[in-house]
C-alpha cells in the first residue's frame, strides 16, 4: 500500500473551497442527516411536552378516583387511561416527562464541567496531580455504573437530590477520564508551546488553547452518556429511590403499574415505551453529532 | 510476558484497597449515627455501648476501616440486619444464581452478535449493515427493566408458555440447569439482560471485523482466490481476541448491575439481596454485597486481560 501514496497524487486537484468556520460545517452536515433531525425534533417535542404540561394536561396528575382506576386507553376522557389509583395517564405521563428529563440532563451537565476541569487540571499539569486525580477515577471504574448509583443513592436514602448526586458521582470518572485524554494529546502540540514561548500564562493556555480542543470530545461524550442517565435515573426510582411519590416519574410509575399487568398490561407499558422513546431519542442525536462533529468515539 | 502478569496482578492491589475504602465509607453516608444503621432499631442503649466498645466505634476512623478490612479479608462481613445471618454467606448463596443468567445472558448475547457484526462489516453502508446498526441503538437505549416487564406480559400473561417470576419450586437449592420445569424459570430474566450486551458486541465486532478487513492481508487472500465465507473466518479469528475482551466486561457489567432485572423476575440473585437490603435499610448487607460485587468486577477486569495476553500472541506487552 506504500507505494499507492507515491503514484497516486492527484495531477490536477481541484481549488480547495473556501474554508467555512467549524460550526457551520458542522450545522451544513446536520442540516442534510435527516434521521439525527427526526429524532431532534423528538426530543424538543418531548420537552416542549414536558415544559408546557400545567398547560396541556388534562387532568390533575395527582387527583386520584377510586371509580375510575385502571381504565384502558381511551375510556371516556382517559386518552392513556388511568393508573392504579385512577390518575389520569396522559396528564402523569406529561408531568412525568419533567422529572425524568431533569433526571436526565442535570448529573451529565454538572458531571461535564466538574469531571471536565478535573481531567483538564490532571492533563495539564501532569505529574503528581494526575497520580492523584487519575488513580482516585481507576477506584470509581471498578464499580459497574448500575452498582455505583445503587450503592451511593441506596445509603444516602431516596429523593430527587440523593439520586442527582449519585448520578452526578457516576459520570465524573468516565468524563474525567476523556479530558484527561484530550488534554494529554494537545498539551505537547507546537502550538501550545508557541503560545507559552510568546509569554502567555498558564491559566491563559488552558483556557484559549486547552479548552477549545478538550470541549468537543468532552461534549459529545457527555452527550452520549444523557440516554444512560435516563435510563439509570429511571432505574432508580423504579427501585423506589430517586424520585418519591406522590410526584410522578416514568420510572416509578412503571414500579407501581407493575402489579396491574394482569389487568391493564397496555397501559403498564407505557411509561416504558415514553423512557424508550426518549433514550433512544438522545442516542441518535448523540451519535449524528458525533459524525458531524468528526470526533472519534 | 510474565512480568507483564505479575504487574498487571499487583496493578489491581491498589484499586481493590480503594474500593474496599469506597464500601467503607458508605456507611458513614447512611443518614444518622454509622452505629444506628449497624443496629436494630431497638437495641438498648446498654446493648449499644458495648457494641461500639466491640467494633471499635469508639477508635479513630483510620483504625475503625483498618479492622473492618482485616475482618473483611476473612470474609467477615458482619450479620445481616434482617435474618441474623452471616452476609458473607448470603452473598455466596446468591452469587451463583446470578453468575447463572449473567453468563447465559452474555453468551446468549455473544452468538447472535459475533454473526450479526460480521455481517455488518462486510456490507459496511448497505441495508444489511444499517439493520444492524439499528439494532445495536435499540439494544443499548431499551430499558431493559421495562422489556422484562412486556415479555411477562407477552410470554407469561398472555400465551402462558413461561413462569412470570421466581425460580420455581425447587428454589436455588439444587437448581439444575440441565432440567427445563428448571431452566424455563431462567429463559426471560436471560433474554432480557442478553439486550444491553447484544448491542454493545454487536457495534464492537462491527467495528473490530471492519478494521481487519481494511488490512492487507485480505486482498491477499481474495488474490489467492478464498471464497467471502473462508475470508470471513479469517477476519473473524483475528478480531476475536478483542470482541471477547468486550465480552468478558460486559460479563463483570451484568453480575454487578443485575439488581434491576433481579427485582422484576424475583430471581434471587446479588441484585436481588441489594434491593432487598435497600428496602429493609440492611447496612451490612449493602455494604458487603457492592463490596463483593465490585471486587467480582475489578477481578473480571484483570481475568479478561490476562486471557488477552494469553489468547492472542501478537500481544506482547513488556
Amino acid at each position: 500500500m506504500t507505494d499507492i501514496a507515491l503514484t497516486s497524487v492527484p495531477v490536477d486537484a481541484p481549488a480547495l473551497p473556501k474554508s467555512r468556520g467549524y460550526l457551520a460545517t458542522v450545522g451544513r452536515r446536520l442540516r442534510y442527516d435527516y434521521v439525527t433531525l427526526v429524532f431532534l425534533a423528538v426530543i424538543v417535542l418531548i420537552a416542549a411536552a414536558a415544559l408546557l404540561a400545567p398547560l396541556i394536561a388534562p387532568f390533575d396528575p395527582l387527583k386520584t378516583s377510586m371509580a375510575y382506576r385502571l381504565k384502558p386507553i381511551g375510556f371516556r376522557n382517559f386518552l392513556l387511561g388511568t393508573d392504579e389509583l385512577g390518575r389520569d395517564m396522559a396528564s402523569r405521563l406529561l408531568y412525568g416527562g419533567r422529572m425524568s428529563l431533569l433526571m436526565g440532563l442535570t448529573p451529565v451537565a454538572v458531571a461535564s464541567v466538574v469531571g471536565g476541569c478535573l481531567g483538564v487540571v490532571a492533563g495539564f499539569f501532569g505529574g503528581r496531580v494526575n497520580t492523584v486525580i487519575m488513580r482516585t477515577v481507576d477506584v470509581f471504574y471498578a464499580f459497574p455504573s448500575v452498582l455505583l448509583a445503587v450503592a451511593i443513592s441506596g445509603t444516602m436514602g431516596g429523593g430527587v437530590l440523593n439520586g442527582l448526586i449519585a448520578l452526578t458521582l457516576v459520570f465524573i470518572p468516565p468524563i474525567c477520564r476523556v479530558s484527561e485524554t484530550a488534554t494529554t494529546q494537545v498539551r505537547h502540540l507546537d502550538f501550545v508551546d508557541a503560545a507559552r514561548a510568546s509569554g502567555a500564562s498558564g491559566w491563559r493556555i488552558v483556557v484559549y488553547h486547552i479548552l477549545s480542543n478538550v470541549a468537543a470530545p468532552v461534549f459529545i461524550y457527555a452527550s452520549s452518556l444523557i440516554s444512560v442517565s435516563i435510563l439509570l435515573s429511571a432505574g432508580l426510582s423504579f427501585l423506589g429511590l430517586g424520585v418519591t411519590p406522590p410526584t410522578p416519574d416514568w420510572g416509578q410509575m412503571l414500579a407501581n403499574l407493575r402489579q396491574a399487568i394482569y389487568v391493564q398490561p397496555l397501559v403498564c407499558a407505557l411509561p416504558g415505551i415514553a423512557i424508550f422513546v426518549t433514550s433512544l431519542s438522545f442516542n441518535m442525536v448523540s451519535d449524528g453529532l458525533r459524525q458531524a462533529m468528526d470526533v472519534k468515539s | 510476558m510474565w512480568f507483564y502478569i505479575a504487574r498487571r496482578i499487583l496493578f489491581v492491589v491498589p484499586i481493590a484497597l480503594g474500593v474496599t475504602i469506597v464500601c467503607f465509607s458508605l456507611v458513614y453516608l447512611a443518614p444518622g449515627d454509622p452505629m444506628q444503621s449497624l443496629m436494630p432499631a431497638d437495641a438498648s442503649k446498654a446493648d449499644i455501648e458495648m457494641l461500639k466498645r466491640m467494633y471499635g466505634f469508639d477508635q479513630p476512623i483510620p483504625v475503625q476501616y483498618a479492622r473492618w478490612l482485616m475482618r473483611a479479608l476473612t470474609g467477615d462481613l458482619g450479620l445481616s440486619l434482617q435474618t441474623n445471618q452471616p452476609v458473607f454467606t448470603e452473598i455466596m448463596r446468591a452469587l451463583s444464581n446470578t453468575v447463572v443468567i449473567s453468563g447465559g445472558a452474555v453468551l446468549l448475547a455473544f452468538g447472535f452478535a459475533v454473526g450479526l457484526g460480521t455481517i455488518a462489516a462486510f456490507k459496511l453502508g448497505k441495508p444489511a449493515d444499517r439493520v444492524v446498526t439499528g439494532i445495536s441503538v435499540l439494544g443499548v437505549s431499551v430499558p431493559n427493566y421495562w422489556l422484562g416487564i412486556v415479555l411477562i406480559i407477552v410470554f407469561a400473561v398472555q400465551l402462558g408458555w413461561l413462569p412470570a417470576t421466581g425460580m420455581g419450586s425447587k428454589g436455588s437449592e439444587g437448581f439444575d440447569l440441565t432440567k427445563w420445569d428448571q431452566f424455563k424459570y431462567a429463559i426471560l430474566p436471560i433474554v432480557t439482560m442478553a439486550l444491553v450486551p447484544l448491542g454493545v458486541i454487536m457495534r464492537s465486532t462491527r467495528s473490530a471485523v471492519a478494521e481487519v478487513l481494511a488490512q492487507d492481508f485480505i486482498q491477499m487472500l481474495y488474490a489467492k482466490g478464498l471464497g467471502s465465507f473462508a475470508v470471513m473466518r479469517h477476519a473473524v479469528r483475528n478480531a476475536l481476541p478483542q470482541i471477547l475482551a468486550i465480552m468478558g466486561l460486559q460479563f463483570g457489567y451484568l453480575v454487578g448491575g443485575s439488581i434491576l432485572i433481579e427485582t422484576i423476575f424475583t430471581w434471587p440473585g446479588t441484585g436481588f439481596l441489594l434491593s432487598k437490603a435497600i428496602l429493609t435499610r440492611d447496612i451490612p448487607l449493602l455494604q458487603g454485597t457492592i463490596l463483593v460485587l465490585a471486587l467480582c468486577f475489578v477481578l473480571t477486569n484483570l481475568a479478561v486481560d490476562l486471557l488477552q495476553t494469553a489468547v492472542d500472541p501478537r500481544i506482547k506487552r513488556a
